[in-house]
């Protein structure tokens, strides 16, 4: 059996003393995109979070390459870009700062790189703001500017396209799609629909049973 | 952007470059907010002023309560900014980010602590010698003083990080910090305050500075992972 | 004898074996401490210096040792809860806080009333005694007001661990700053290290001491098996138990 970079075996998830989610099995294989639906607060950042881990599982584990994670969490995070509800960014610190800093922890791209990328999010001429001064959507498109210059193949995105306009969503949307091409993973929670050109999107949703 | 080579064996720790890196962010995030820096030192001066109001500004009393004075008003305003040591990076959702960077958290905190000292402490101690002559403290004596608060800032530094990292998400968590804190620090408060008594009445030290030393670099040693280990729990 | 302990870690056991041996340990306990008291308040000689204020030993040395025994505990079933991921770890660090702190409150209002006659106070400041069972007093109090603060119980577990393996270098360190401090200045300790203990005088106080523990043992169980039950209310066992013991509920 061939193994897949990132399987949930029997995932049990609970926010306090509600159960969100059980037995959940999923394997993702490079270039799957897996799309999680759901109504606000059914459980799909609480998911992530345990993909990411942040959290634990109630029961149930998450492998890497068949191994556990919590075995091998550096090692683990190193492979996932995150992208959460707050962008990540410190206000007192400009654009640039913010993020010189992240790649000073993970030297992936050239200071050229990084700059490309900007560019391509529209924030370029941003870089030297300080980051509290910044419109919603250009935070959103920082962190997202985090997510692309690293070189992780499993990205995990909590409603990557929120604060974003026409423009910022075909950019982040034509990424995904690249991404995934090159063989990458990505899970990403958007109670959106979304829609990728030449791309297969694997859903999950989730369902809301009345009497819960 | 992402290579076609499958995920690399050896991961690339290095935690002596993300210590700089953090220290130097910090350092900056503070000099940015100057408000921060100058509230625990006004602090500081209302509570050793409010002492000799309170009991005696004579002489004789104020030589006897100096240095403890000096060493509790010190203490109590370098609590002040332990709350925010890992709330703000919680709000904005750093913390996070921290914590799965893939690089060592421990050294992240321990470069937390690293500045916090030099931010909070230090200038603390530089007042502090200042005060400590209004108190009628031997000039010989200043620098036992400055020693003692340095080494003492830091394991109070050192484990408020601690209490701090076990109250990331806690609603006002100020006064439980203080209490969390305190009591750990009581040996400190002993062998500190109590090395600048005996100085100024130049008697032996009996090796106070030494225990300061040993618990300072006790609390280097364990406070980092401890914190490190507390965050993550927070963060669960 | 393996399976034993696996079987101990399961919550509905463990209830049911709990509830076994607690009423017994109080029992012990109870008759070891009637004998100690006999022993230690009527047959015991009074004291060549102190005459009969002395007697206070009888129980404030055993609440004192207990106060100390619980912290250590809480210690221990925190490194095993966080090392292992065993609940019932946490549920024995958390039921054992409160029984610790009131032996820890016991054993300074029993050495302040033992003190009063030498210090002609109530509170005696510079006595490393004294002082090391009031930080660890706070020590248990932080403890506590950790656990309320956090509303995630398995992050209250995990956090309040962390914090009472942090206290208990702690508690080494405060007895031994003190003493250091109270050589210094040549306060009034109340407790003099005279091993030099006739046994009349001697048994006794061991005998104490075993039946506090008991005690300790005793309570500890009952306030354990309310942790389970709290932690496990909605687990089946615990619907069938209780639909058991109430058949006309």
């Amino acid at each position: 059996m061939t193994e897949f970079p990132l399987s949930l075996r029997d995932i049990v998830v609970s926010r306090g003393e509600r159960c969100l989610l059980r037995g959940l099995h999923l394997d993702v294989a490079p270039g799957d995109l897996v799309h999680l639906v759901g109504p606000n607060g059914c459980g799909k950042t609480s998911l992530l979070r345990v993909i990411a881990g942040l959290s634990p599982p109630q029961s149930g584990e998450v492998l890497w390459h068949g191994e556990p994670i919590v075995g091998q969490r550096l090692r683990y995070a190193q492979s996932i870009a995150w992208l959460s509800h707050q962008p990540g960014l410190k206000a007192d610190l400009s654009l640039i700062e913010n993020l010189t800093f992240d790649n000073a922890l993970r030297r992936r791209v050239t200071a050229a790189q990084l700059d490309d990328t900007l560019i391509g999010l529209g924030i370029a001429s941003r870089r030297d703001v300080r980051a509290g001064g910044l419109s919603a959507g250009q935070r959103r498109r920082a962190a997202l500017a985090r997510v692309l210059m690293s070189d992780a193949p499993l990205w995990l995105l909590d409603e990557p396209l929120t604060n974003l306009d026409t423009t910022g969503r075909a950019f982040v949307l034509s990424q995904l799609q690249s991404h995934a091409a090159a063989g990458g993973m990505i899970v990403f929670a958007a109670h959106t629909d979304i829609v990728i050109a030449n791309t297969a999107v694997r859903r999950l949703e989730w369902e809301v049973s009345d009497d819960e | 952007m992402m290579s076609d080579k499958p995920v690399a064996d050896t991961i690339e720790l290095r935690p002596f470059a993300t210590f700089r890196a953090m220290l130097w962010r910090e350092l900056k995030l503070a000099f940015r907010r100057p408000s921060d820096l100058i509230n625990p030192l006004f602090f500081f001066a209302i509570v050793v002023t409010l002492f000799p109001v309170a009991v005696s500004p004579l002489p004789d009393v104020l030589k006897v309560l100096g240095p403890g004075v000096v060493w509790v008003a010190v203490l109590l305003a370098a609590l002040l900014p332990l709350n925010g040591l890992f709330g703000q990076d919680h709000e904005d959702g750093t913390l996070e980010h921290y914590v799965l960077s893939g690089q060592s958290l421990v050294a992240m905190c321990f470069a937390k602590i690293v500045a916090l000292w030099l931010v909070s402490v230090l200038p603390l101690v530089i007042v502090s010698a200042v005060v400590a002559q209004s108190y009628l403290l031997p000039s010989s004596v200043v620098p036992i003083l400055v020693t003692s608060l340095s080494l003492g800032g830091y394991s109070l530094c050192a484990l408020g990080a601690v209490a701090a990292g076990l109250t990331v998400g806690v609603q006002r968590a100020s006064a439980l910090i203080a209490l969390l804190v305190l009591p750990l620090m009581i040996p400190v408060i002993i062998f500190g305050a109590r090395a600048v008594s005996l100085a100024a009445v130049e008697a032996s030290l009996s090796g106070a500075l030494d225990m300061l030393l040993a618990i300072a670099i006790l609390t280097s040693l364990f406070a980092p992972i401890a914190t490190a280990a507390a965050v993550r729990i927070s963060l669960e | 004898m393996w399976k034993f302990f696996h079987q101990l870690a399961s919550p509905p056991h463990f209830y049911r074996l709990a509830g076994l041996f607690a009423p017994w340990l109080l029992g012990l306990s109870l008759v070891g401490i009637v004998i100690g008291l006999y022993g230690g308040l009527v047959l015991a000689p009074a004291d060549y210096q102190q005459g009969d204020a002395f007697r206070i030993i009888y129980v404030h040395v055993p609440s004192a040792y207990l106060s100390l025994m619980a912290y250590t505990m809480m210690a221990v079933a925190s490194v095993i809860g966080l090392v292992w991921r065993m609940k019932l770890a946490h549920a024995v660090a958390a039921a054992a806080a409160p029984i610790g702190a009131s032996f820890t409150f016991l054993a300074l209002a029993t050495g302040s009333i033992w003190g009063r006659p030498m210090w002609g106070t109530w509170w005696e400041w510079g006595d490393p005694r004294m002082m090391t069972e009031l930080i660890l007093l706070f020590l248990y109090l932080g403890y506590m007001a950790l656990r309320s603060a956090i509303e995630d119980r398995n992050k209250a577990d995990r956090a309040s661990a962390v914090l009472a393996i942090v206290g208990v270098v702690n508690v080494v360190l405060v007895h031994y700053s003190v003493e250091w401090w109270s050589s210094l200045h040549q306060g009034q300790t109340i407790m003099n290290e005279d091993a030099r203990m006739p046994t009349s005088m001697l048994a006794p106080l061991l005998i104490m001491i075993f039946a506090f523990t008991l005690f300790f043992g005793a309570a500890l169980l009952q306030r354990l098996r309310a942790e389970v039950l709290e932690r496990e209310h909605s687990a089946r066992w615990v619907g069938r138990m209780l639909a058991e013991e109430q058949p006309n509920a």
